[in-house]
């Protein structure tokens, strides 16, 4: 009923305007043409200079409000991060010196020359030496946005440190897979037709020796303060993209294309909470690249540690492949033979997987 | 020819040799299948409006999810069914939504919409022709068209539903029916409607070139072209070389998904299917395939509101275009490089830094013929007599937009930037600020400008300066807060923010952009009233130039009939922007150069 009622209204809106519109134009008509453009003209200029003033209002009105929300009013997360930010103050101030000057001259413009019997228009068609100045101009301040941009994406996407620890991010609709190489510090190979949800979720070859000590983990990666981390990025299925807005970054995790990238944490997750004093903050990874429609609850987690929490932490991991073979496990190695044929058919399922 | 035997002499044409039936036009042959490159433009015109209207009417259900992620609205569930139970829009609907979206308002609004109409409208009446140089294939354009619309409206009924995956469509997402239920009839629907698409844009794009090349008329040599036809012409040039590369993206996706080919797919492994035999494909393929049209569609979007900005400027400024050299090299500039830049769609997509960078660098580059002319519209304006009738009004707020949107693109482009913004609001804001609502704005322009020479009728004035402010202002409103949230790092494409710790405290915002996108497309519907009511009852034209304009197109008898002029086709003896020359507001350009006027 209640939605009757408000298209009623707005039929009924719309026909007030409309038939405050025809009468205009009516009196318009009576008054004729030129008065009527004389006084459009008039309504209109000054409507440009409110407007110039109003959004100018609304520009600063709009940062106070908002400004405090994004997240550059805190300095960001990473080594990188800081340089990203810095770039964007860069790009911000130029930028808004452009916009405030170009915009204003939009407006005052519009309002000053409105049509004026007196005024003879200055027929100007061109003039060489204007159009050098601003053709000059944008392209050495242009010149100066590359430099400093390249000098950052270079070491962006350059390698990563000796000493970086490395961690494999494998993307799957809808949630996040890490892998850490274990003991050995090398990666086991996979094999997408592997992959067995249950307990090979990224599709690692178990006769690889170096697979063996491999970890898995979902949902939540640990990585360590002041350590620069690389992460081999990787999908399961369509694309997926590792957003890392804290840290500045993003990479696309593509099906057959492994990516990398790699940051330095600055601050553990227990700091942020203290900075932010929001007790509930983690550092979010969100996928940044429609996968599904699951795409908007396709959420990780970063956990900062200390290098000592890290090492607890790791300690208490479980190889993957003790997951998936029980009874390779040491420290179950009392547990029966039937254990072991349940999984060693689920890994023959999944090697002749469909299709 | 005087204005008065023009005015009298418009019902007995045919005294020249175009001569292809004048005389028993039919219903069928007059208003649809007809030839007139006039009557074309208004289909093109009409069908781009009532997918303007749809597409508009999605985004304010998506943006109704956005704003009130938690409300229940029982309409809802009675106008679409499944796909709002208990009154709240899915996640499946949600994403068909955004798609459709998308592909709509790219393609077949600002695109065939835009193009389409004043390409068609314009050509013939600024150079001075009878018609297109293939009425029949011109025909055909819209049809195709037509036929594209069909079948994409068709792909909205499908139990399936439609594509949802994005209006990118980047597999393996478009490619696994699996994967997604969007991506499979209605996917097949989707890459049909686009293959007609395409096919459309083509037969349209050729014959505006070889018009514009072939038929001007006696004196319009190039560098008289009013900038509107230079703007289109590149347009077409533009979609005539990329718009096939497009289509054999798609070709490949169809092969990938009927005929088990690999183009696009490698190593996966699809939730509750299984792996797939699929090995060695690229799904980056395509992403470059896509974008390599992708791209060059934003200026085939952009360019003819430019022109026809350009050209209205001009008019009510009563001042000539200020560097009309400059700004055709810039519009040059701009088609050229529209091909050299595609993969900043793609910095995040692991490309080769080094390739990064050379499209860092280009994609900069066109910062600059983009301020140039920016800064010849303000140089335009300086010292002019300007008259704010709708279409300059519009064209005021395209050049706001395009500073607004374009000064953003600065920031996307460095690579060092958009691995932080890539697909985040600030994205959102940046292309519907520049390429969406400015082209929107260039096209209200042309079409308030337009309409006269359409309809024989104007639209209503009061109407069009409400419609103006209010768009305008909510544009803004709408837009400009979208960056704080991308700074935040909010990703685009999210049916809903409230499990995230980083974007819930945005929800705020959300509802407010939310209820501004209602008013703006309430006032978008106020527009087509008076659209459509003043085709039949406008205060009708009484005089033949009524903006006091140069180009040919106001040589034409109010109402021109097929063939455009009674009798013969006017010569050119001047540039179209000899505005406040001399002391003369303004000289058409069929004047004859006087003996003692100064050259500009």
């Amino acid at each position: 009923m209640s939605l009757y009622l408000s298209i009623a209204i707005i039929v009924l809106i719309f026909v007030v305007i409309f038939q405050i519109a025809k009468a205009s134009e009516y009196v318009s008509i009576l008054k004729g043409e030129e008065a009527s453009r004389k006084q459009n003209n008039k309504i209109n200029g000054f409507l440009m200079i409110v407007f110039l003033v109003l959004g100018f209002v609304g520009v600063y009105v709009c940062n106070e409000m908002l400004f405090s929300k994004t997240f550059l009013v805190r300095e960001a997360s990473s080594v990188q991060g800081e340089k990203v930010d810095q770039m964007l103050w860069i790009t911000l101030i130029i930028t808004g010196i452009v916009f405030v000057i170009t915009q204003f001259l939009l407006f005052w413009f519009a309002y000053k020359y409105q049509e004026n019997e007196n005024r003879k228009v200055f027929f100007f068609a061109h003039s060489t030496k204007l159009e050098l100045i601003w053709t000059a101009i944008p392209a050495i301040t242009l010149t100066v946005l590359v430099v400093f941009g390249l000098r950052n994406w270079f070491y962006f996407t350059g390698d990563a440190p000796k000493e970086a620890m490395v961690v494999e991010v494998t993307g799957k609709q809808f949630g996040w897979i890490f892998r850490y190489p274990g003991k050995d510090a090398v990666f086991g190979k996979k094999y997408y037709k592997n992959i067995d949800p249950a307990t090979n979720s990224v599709g690692i070859v178990w006769d690889d020796k170096y697979a063996q000590d491999d970890i898995l983990t979902e949902q939540t990666m640990y990585v360590v303060k002041g350590k620069p981390v690389k992460l081999i990025i990787g999908s399961r299925d369509v694309v997926h993209d590792v957003g890392l807005t804290h840290f500045r970054l993003k990479m696309d995790a593509v099906p057959g294309i492994p990516t990398t990238m790699w940051f330095t944490p600055k601050f553990t997750t227990k700091e942020m909470r203290e900075k932010t004093g929001n007790p509930n903050f983690t550092y979010e990874i969100s996928c940044d690249q429609m996968c599904g429609n699951g795409h908007y609850s396709m959420k990780g987690v970063v956990e900062v540690v200390d290098q000592e929490e890290y090492d607890m932490w790791l300690a208490k991991q479980k190889p993957q492949y003790y997951t998936a073979f029980p009874d390779k496990d040491p420290a179950a190695e009392a547990a029966g033979k039937a254990n072991a044929t349940v999984a060693k058919d689920s890994t023959v399922k999944a090697t002749t997987a469909k299709m | 020819m005087s204005h008065e035997a023009a005015l009298h002499a418009h019902e007995s044409h045919g005294h020249d040799d175009h001569g292809h039936h004048e005389h028993h036009d039919t219903f069928l042959t007059k208003y649809v299948f007809s030839q007139d490159h006039k009557m074309i433009a208004k289909q093109f015109l009409i069908t781009g409006m009532v997918w303007a209207v749809l597409g508009g009417l999605m985004s304010v259900l998506f943006r109704l999810q956005l704003g009130y992620p938690e409300a229940s609205f029982p309409w809802l569930e009675s106008i679409l069914g499944k796909w709002a139970k208990g009154g709240q829009i899915t996640p499946e609907a949600y994403y068909a939504l955004v798609t459709t979206h998308g592909t709509v308002l790219v393609f077949f609004v600002l695109t065939a919409g835009l193009s389409g109409t004043f390409a068609n409208f314009l050509i013939p009446l600024q150079i001075g022709a009878r018609d297109m140089a293939s009425p029949f294939m011109n025909m055909l354009s819209y049809w195709f068209f037509f036929a594209a619309s069909v079948v994409m409206l068709s792909s909205m009924f499908v139990e399936t539903g439609p594509f949802s995956g994005g209006w990118t469509a980047y597999p393996p997402l478009s490619a696994l029916g699996d994967a997604s239920p969007g991506s499979k009839t209605g996917m097949d629907l989707w890459i049909i409607a686009m293959a007609l698409f395409v096919v459309s844009s083509l037969l349209g794009g050729l014959n505006y070139i070889a018009t514009i090349l072939n038929m001007r008329t006696k004196g319009m040599s190039m560098t008289r072209l009013p900038l509107t036809i230079w703007a289109l012409f590149f347009t077409a040039v533009l979609g005539v070389l990329s718009f096939p590369v497009l289509l054999s993206g798609f070709i490949l996706l169809i092969f990938d998904r009927n005929f088990g080919t690999s183009f696009y797919l490698s190593d996966i492994y699809v939730n509750g299917v299984g792996a797939l035999s699929n090995e060695g494909g690229s799904a980056i393929l395509f992403q470059h395939l896509f974008w390599f049209l992708g791209h060059p569609e934003v200026y085939i979007i952009l360019l003819p509101a430019m022109g026809m900005v350009s050209e209205i400027m001009s008019v009510n400024s009563r001042k000539p275009i200020f560097g009309y050299m400059a700004m055709l090299g810039s519009l040059f500039a701009i088609a050229v490089l529209a091909f050299l830049v595609w993969a900043h769609h793609m910095f995040v997509t692991g490309l080769n830094p080094f390739l990064g960078s050379v499209f860092v660098l280009l994609t900069l580059l066109i910062a600059v013929p983009s301020a140039i002319k920016v800064f010849n519209w303000l140089t335009t304006l300086w010292r002019g007599n300007i008259r704010f009738t709708p279409a300059m009004l519009f064209a005021i707020g395209f050049v706001s937009l395009f500073i607004s949107g374009g000064l953003t693109g600065i920031w996307l482009g460095n690579a060092a930037l958009d691995i932080h913004l890539h697909d985040s609001y600030f994205v959102i804001a940046h292309f519907h600020i520049v390429m969406g609502v400015a082209s929107m704005f260039g096209m209200f322009a042309g079409v308030y400008h337009w309409f006269p020479k359409m309809y024989g009728r104007y639209l209503n004035n009061s109407l069009g300066y409400m419609h103006f402010w209010v768009t305008l202002a909510g544009a803004y409103l709408i837009f400009w807060p979208m960056h704080y949230e991308g700074l935040a790092g909010m990703p685009r494409r999210y049916y809903d923010f409230s499990i995230w710790e980083s974007f819930k405290q945005f929800a705020e915002l959300n509802r407010f952009i939310s209820t501004v996108a209602m008013i703006v497309f309430a006032v978008q519907i106020l527009f087509l009233l008076n659209f459509f009511y003043s085709i039949f009852k406008g205060r009708k034209v009484t005089t033949l130039n009524p903006w006091q304009a140069n180009t040919l197109e106001w040589t034409t008898p109010i109402n021109p009939g097929h063939g455009n002029w009674p009798g013969e086709i006017p010569e050119v003896h001047r540039w179209p922007y000899d505005y406040g020359k001399d002391g003369v507001d303004f000289t058409p350009q069929t004047t004859p150069v006087g003996e003692h006027e100064s050259s500009h």
